[in-house]
């Protein structure tokens, strides 16, 4: 009967990126993994995302990018999570990004990248090891 | 504050406690009906229309937990994501935890917190179950259930649940055949659930049929109209009171069940007697009926002895 706290995800698919398999799959992968996971849906803008997080109480925001406009997202979203107060909030970011761009990132903010190719399994001990 | 509801967190139980009497002004629509029907796809053009009358909304939608890992994707928000960034609209996600009929306690906790905040209508969305999830009619003021033609003949929609406490009947995606044989069911059934007295027939709402589109808005703005009439109606007529009433006993009794299964089981991990009878019932000495009998009477008699 004990409630253990759950980790609730945002897995958010910003721009014009068009491809979502990626991020449905790993929705699943958390949800098998005991996490609530919110689909943003495609086409999301950043401010979008960042109300979404609010509204529902997100601890790990996670973007889903193909576009190759990684970088240029996540600082835009980083300044504005920070002008929300969302601090508490872990922002990861997966998809197809280049490994010289991961310390950029992780310099950014972002609290864990997961490029394509990562398992499931690293990203779900990735994402409980920011809750320990 | 909904987070800590979700999450059982002790403080949540005293900030209700202080937000509680600011609430009671909100009217609240429950939303329900099988899975694919498209229960969020019309919520979403209900927004719309609540918005064009400056209404500030709210929507709790409620999605599974799975029963295996505990986990959940909450799926309903993304059918609603062009109002995410509407100052005056409030989503929010919740999973049913475990809970049957698809609508937690933590439901109407956060329905509370919802109203204190000053939004004028509240929409739960219930898990799309299917049958005997009607369980929202406990907590919200109107009841909307919707469904789509081809799934089932006329049988289906006399079966108990719908029958008592549908108040707008929805035949969504009523461009597909045989909506209008949905439409005519569904009427028949309403004409045959009230009692034959006429004088009754004035001061209760004759549930209504309404045929929508929700995917290109047809037939959502006389929804929301009749949603609307029908809080009105019930003002009028003093029904609102009696709802609320309603609503207010279940809650209470909800949380009498909450609170004495906590001291239950907090008995339960302290008390021998507890293992001991578990035992007798485990070797088949004491049957489990009188044993839970024996508990609970023990608890109580400890309770007025204090």
């Amino acid at each position: 009967m004990k409630n253990k706290k759950k980790i609730r995800v945002l897995i958010a698919k910003p721009g014009l990126d068009g491809h979502d398999k990626g991020a449905k799959i790993v929705a699943l992968a958390l949800r098998d993994a005991g996490m609530e996971v919110i689909y943003s849906g495609l086409h999301q803008t950043l401010e979008q995302i960042t109300q979404t997080a609010i509204q529902e109480t997100v601890d790990v925001i996670g973007l889903s990018i193909m576009s190759g406009a990684h970088l240029p997202i996540s600082e835009k979203l980083i300044n504005m999570m920070k002008e929300q107060g969302l601090d508490d909030v872990n922002l990861t970011v997966g998809g197809v990004i280049p490994h010289r761009d991961i310390p950029k990132l992780k310099e950014m903010g972002v609290a864990e990248v997961f490029p394509g190719g990562t398992s499931f399994e690293d990203i779900i001990t990735g994402i409980n090891k920011l809750f320990e | 504050m909904i987070r800590l509801i979700e999450d059982s967190d002790p403080s949540a139980f005293e900030m209700l406690k202080l937000l509680y009497p600011h609430s009671g002004n909100a009217f609240i629509i429950g939303i329900t009906g099988p899975p694919g029907v498209g229960k969020s796809t019309l919520i979403d053009a209900l927004i719309l229309e609540f918005r064009k009358l400056d209404i500030k909304i709210a929507v709790i939608a409620v999605d599974p937990t799975s029963p295996i890992s505990g986990g959940a994707i909450l799926g309903d928000r993304l059918r609603m994501q062009r109002h995410a960034t509407d100052e005056k609209v409030f989503i929010r996600s919740m999973a049913s935890r475990g809970q049957k009929g698809g609508l937690s306690r933590a439901t109407k906790d956060a329905a509370i917190v919802l109203d204190a905040m000053g939004y004028e209508i509240i929409i739960i969305e219930t898990v799309g179950a299917g049958q005997g999830e009607f369980e929202v009619a406990t907590i919200a003021h109107s009841t909307g259930i919707i469904n789509i033609p081809g799934t089932g003949d006329g049988i289906q929609t006399v079966k108990a649940g719908i029958l008592e406490t549908g108040d707008v009947f929805i035949v969504n995606k009523s461009d597909k055949p045989d909506a209008d044989e949905l439409v005519h069911h569904l009427t028949r059934m309403i004409s045959m659930r009230k009692p034959f007295k006429t004088n009754l027939a004035k001061t209760n709402w004759t549930a209504r049929v309404l045929k929508t589109i929700a995917r290109d808005g047809t037939g959502v703005k006389e929804l929301a109209d009749t949603f609307l009439s029908h809080f009105d109606f019930m003002k009028k007529n003093s029904l609102l009171d009696q709802k609320r009433k309603k609503i207010e006993k279940s809650y209470f009794t909800s949380l009498l069940k909450d609170l004495i299964l906590k001291k239950v089981l907090l008995f339960a991990e302290t008390s021998g007697e507890y293992m001991e009878v578990l035992n007798k019932i485990q070797s088949r000495e004491m049957d489990p009926l009188s044993a839970a009998e024996l508990v609970v009477n023990n608890i109580c008699v400890l309770k007025s002895n204090n």
